[in-house]
């Protein structure tokens, strides 16, 4: 659909506002964002905590609908779609990545990764080919069968990339990926994120608070107070030269 | 869809290994003690019925007395041979009629001393209690009205009296007198009231009249019906025949009882039913406290992987895939209790049904029936639980501590 409009962008937002509670009390979250994602960009969020960019996260990863505004993903309206057509726009179309991993436990990577195929429908013999290719992808080949507990932090969020891309997904979304990770090991995440947007060209959205990691990014979103206070290039990206050396695990 | 809901419902079960069996536990007991309880209690049903049909069936039990049972004679004369032979005359519909005399006696023989109860009757005697021969013969007529010295004995006696020889041919001595053992019993086994239908001697009533109680008097005419016959109006010309024999006017009650063991038998069957259907009631309702107790672990389930549920919502499960996945896991849960339970019941019924010396019954209506509504119940309370799960917005699941 993409590849026959190149000009459109993947992801547009026009006037989208959010607001929690009514009347008096009523908060806007956001206040009228206009953004606009190509496909196979690298987009860093960043703003201080209550600015918004949580909430943009949720409405860009369809988890929410928008109070007001447009959003438009491959130019569909995703506004106005109920709940469970936004669930099968989000296992075509997206992958998640959480600060918190949320793998499930006493299950194997293998099992982990293979979940969201599961909810496709795909039939297991694929299913399990799939999965371990995508674990093969993060640097986890040969840990299909190994429990979360039994994982480190680094390797949990790695099957958790995992499983994220393991559908082919064109954007994956990740909230503080490395917020519960030690700088060397949000170092490596960043740089299998950095590989996995270029190597296949998916579309990354990521939310983070620290600098160091939105310096990976090709393009930095300031978020502040409901709306959007700067969106430009990153003029010194960190982590491309890097990522051509071969990874450690 | 359904498969993969089913292989989600089990995966999760296997994580929770120690808790799924808790959970079920309550299921096991359910239907283990619903099958339990009814396979015991139809094996009871028929236990009765059996030893009320050893009896004989078609069998009318006349007593002197007005009260039914054995000791209700009072003062009302006893009957007499005559008696026997008159109905035996004049009633149609009858395929046997035996006069009973009875004693208490303790029996000697081969060296050993056995107390016994003895009883004086007719060849008829043998037709309407169902007795069969296991060897030997009957008393010859001339026997019966000689009253010679012969007994037929029964299982229990042959074995303490004479051990592991056959006994027929033996002598055995009956109070003042010794008798020549020429036929034994075929085995009956434990009467309804518990007492050893097969601990009796027995020999021609003119044997007992003349050389044991010294009298003429027979205690129970037992009549046997034949096949067919109308007990009502059988038991009406009975009561009649006797009434005039007996010379009762229009005014006085009966001094004597007729008992019909077919009434008897359905009376003791209708009762032990009912307790059946008590007994299975009280359990049913351990099956639906188990229901319970799988919907209180599905909420507490629930909650706890609010955040698994909200990052399966997350990552495009849809609310049926989640409402399915939960439900599946109640359906299971419960069902494998169901399965544990049928297991187990068979198992425990079968030991108690020994224990208790009923007949082990295998009922299979009663298996699937329990199967059945353990998956039910999974399905009625693992439904609110799951519909719960199904509803939560991903967002706050996610953010959920």
């Amino acid at each position: 659909m993409s590849a026959h409009a190149p000009a459109r962008p993947l992801i547009q937002l026009r006037g989208v506002t959010k607001r929690y509670g009514q009347g008096q009390a009523a908060l806007m979250a956001l206040k009228g964002i206009d953004l606009d994602v190509r496909a196979g960009e690298f987009v860093a969020i960043m703003g201080p905590s209550g600015s918004g960019k949580s909430t943009a996260m949720n409405i860009l990863g369809c988890l929410d609908n928008p109070s007001e505004g447009q959003y438009l993903f491959q130019g569909a309206h995703v506004e106005a779609l109920t709940r469970d057509q936004r669930a099968r726009l989000r296992r075509r179309y997206l992958g998640f990545v959480f600060q918190g991993f949320n793998l499930l436990a006493r299950t194997s990577a293998q099992e982990n990764v293979e979940l969201p195929l599961l909810y496709r429908g795909t039939n297991a013999s694929i299913r399990h080919a799939a999965a371990a290719r995508a674990l093969q992808a993060v640097g986890l080949g040969g840990w299909e069968h190994h429990t979360p507990g039994e994982l480190s932090g680094g390797q949990q969020q790695r099957v958790a990339i995992a499983r994220a891309i393991v559908t082919d997904p064109a954007v994956v979304l990740a909230d503080e990926p490395t917020g519960n990770l030690d700088t060397k090991r949000s170092q490596e995440i960043m740089q299998l994120l950095v590989e996995l947007n270029r190597a296949h060209g998916i579309t990354v959205l990521m939310v983070t608070h620290e600098a160091d990691m939105a310096a990976y990014a090709e393009r930095l979103v300031h978020f502040i107070d409901g709306r959007i206070d700067g969106d430009a290039p990153n003029p010194h990206r960190a982590g491309v030269a890097a990522s051509a050396a071969p990874m450690v695990v | 869809m359904f498969l993969n809901a089913l292989l989600l419902a089990l995966r999760s079960i296997r994580r929770n290994l120690m808790r799924s069996f808790l959970t079920i536990l309550g299921i096991v007991i359910g239907v283990g003690a619903v099958i339990t309880m009814v396979t015991l209690g139809n094996g009871a049903t028929l236990a009765v019925q059996a030893q009320i049909s050893s009896l004989g069936t078609n069998l009318l039990m006349v007593r002197p007395g007005q009260r039914l049972g054995a000791h209700g004679a009072g003062g009302a004369p006893a009957f007499t041979e005559t008696d026997a032979d008159a109905i035996m005359a004049q009633i149609g519909g009858i395929a046997a009629v035996a006069p009973e005399a009875r004693a208490p006696i303790t029996v000697v023989g081969n060296g050993r001393n056995w107390a016994t109860m003895v009883i004086g009757s007719t060849n008829a005697w043998f037709k309407t209690g169902n007795w069969r021969l296991a060897s030997g013969r009957l008393f010859e007529d001339d026997e019966q009205r000689a009253g010679a010295a012969v007994c037929i004995i029964g299982e229990t006696v042959r074995r303490e009296i004479f051990g592991g020889t056959r006994g027929v041919g033996e002598q055995l001595r009956i109070k003042q007198f010794s008798c020549q053992v020429i036929g034994i019993l075929a085995s009956k086994g434990q009467a309804a009231m518990g007492s050893d239908q097969d601990d009796i001697v027995v020999v021609p009533l003119h044997t007992l009249q003349r050389r044991v109680v010294g009298n003429l008097r027979v205690a129970t005419l037992l009549v046997s019906m034949q096949d067919g016959t109308d007990g009502t109006r059988l038991k009406a010309g009975l009561r009649q025949l006797l009434r005039e024999r007996r010379k009762l006017a229009e005014r006085e009650d009966d001094n004597f009882n007729i008992l019909d063991t077919q009434q008897i038998a359905e009376t003791m069957a209708g009762t032990t039913k009912v307790m059946t259907t008590l007994l299975g009631a009280v359990a049913a309702v351990s099956l639906l406290v188990g229901g319970i107790g799988i919907m209180n672990i599905m909420l507490v389930s629930v909650t706890e992987r609010t955040r698994e549920i909200g990052l399966r919502l997350a990552i495009g499960a849809l609310e049926r895939d989640v409402l399915l996945q939960f439900l599946i896991e109640a359906v299971v849960l419960a069902g494998l209790g169901g399965l544990v339970g049928v297991v187990t019941a068979t198992g425990a019924s079968y030991v108690m049904a020994r224990a208790m010396g009923v007949p082990y019954l295998f009922d299979p209506a009663i298996n699937l029936l329990s199967l059945a509504f353990s998956a039910g119940i999974g399905v009625l309370f693992g439904y609110f639980p799951a519909r719960r799960a199904a509803r939560l917005d991903p967002i706050e699941a996610l953010r959920h501590e």
